[in-house]
């Protein structure tokens, strides 16, 4: 009865989608924003990456706002899951030999690949976002691999801390330099190395460095 | 034949969105709607790109020269789905925490049996 009421309202959902989408035409142009930010991006950010100078420039506030949504999340996590009994981990068999040294050996291969994305945001597909999934990934590893060498939780609210104090103390003095809220005060530097773009390698470091601290906290959490 | 072809890329999205609510509208088990949620969240993004593109597109980055700006995909949806990913992260991982507080409490994840929720 469920399943046969829930299908009747997809399908009336379903006609509705396909009569709005009708009209709209499948990869034709871009809008005149998008364009703007094509033909301009380079000359006003410095990155190479439109949409990296789009996340971190042009939108840079929104982005803020989106980490400190993640850092709610995360500290919401934390809240829900506090007082549950600690069991501690004495009675876990230790891994196998191979499972070990292997992640004792992939581990910082990983981290240092997760920050190889985000110094490289502004140049390469990736950034701060996918540079701190992957870093969490290695913790991940690390705890499931290797119990005994566990971080400790500190550690992680101190480097999250940090990354978001970067991220705002750098928006302030664009404020008190451009006028404006993470105004790019840095010189823009020659476009496609390394050293470019102002403030954006320095924001994506931090972002990099607080979703990292963020995910893995949460692992921690969950895993706890 | 024709529609179909044109309109791949709106049928997969909106695939997964409808798998997504309708698992969520006749699943039992709490961890099961989560997953039918996120399936909501990966059609959505899938939705937002699929706006942004352009037949024969590429990747809006610049990274060597000689490249057509005319050819490279809207970048304003990528953006606004690397946004959308990290909080479908986040907000996967606080669901996946009620319910193990819920598993604690009730001692049971099926939807019908825990009070307050029946409908």
């Amino acid at each position: 009865m469920r399943k046969i009421i829930s299908l009747i309202l997809l399908g009336i959902v379903c006609v509705g989608i396909i009569f709005a989408l009708y009209s709209i035409p499948f990869g034709k142009d871009k809008i005149k924003v998008g364009k703007h930010y094509i033909y301009n991006g380079i000359k006003e950010t410095g990155a190479v990456n439109i949409v990296t100078s789009v996340v971190l420039n042009y939108r840079g506030f929104d982005t803020l706002g989106e980490v400190t949504i993640l850092f709610i999340a995360a500290l919401g996590l934390g809240v829900v899951l506090y007082g549950k009994k600690k069991k501690r981990k004495e009675g876990l068999e230790p891994a196998s030999l191979v499972l070990y040294t292997g992640c004792r050996f992939l581990f910082p291969l990983i981290l240092l690949f997760g920050a190889y994305i985000f110094i490289h945001g502004h140049l390469t597909p990736g950034g701060g976002f996918q540079g701190g999934a992957i870093i969490a990934s290695g913790f991940l590893l690390s705890y499931l691999g290797c119990p005994r060498k566990w971080i400790s939780k500190e550690r992680f609210n101190i480097t999250e801390s940090l990354g978001g104090l970067v991220f705002v103390i750098m928006g302030l003095i664009g404020l008190t330099i451009g006028g404006y809220f993470l105004s790019n005060f840095l010189p823009k530097g020659i476009a496609n190395t390394l050293f470019s773009a102002g403030i954006i390698p320095i924001l994506y470091c931090a972002v990099g460095f607080k979703v990292g601290a963020e995910l893995a906290g949460i692992i921690y959490n969950m895993i706890e | 034949m024709n529609f179909l072809s044109n309109n791949i890329y709106y049928i997969g999205c909106f695939g997964l969105i409808f798998i997504g609510l309708y698992i969520v509208l006749t699943k039992k088990n709490l961890i099961k709607v989560i997953i039918g949620i996120n399936f909501i969240d990966t059609g959505v993004n899938l939705f937002l790109i699929t706006i942004g593109y352009i037949r024969g597109g590429t990747a809006p980055i610049f990274s060597r020269p000689g490249l057509n700006p005319e050819r490279m995909v809207d970048p304003i949806p990528q953006a606004l789905v690397l946004t959308t990913i990290v909080i479908g992260v986040s907000v996967l991982a606080l669901a996946l925490s009620l319910a193990i507080r819920l598993y604690h409490h009730y001692g049971t994840l099926n939807l019908r049996k825990i009070r307050e929720l029946k409908w």
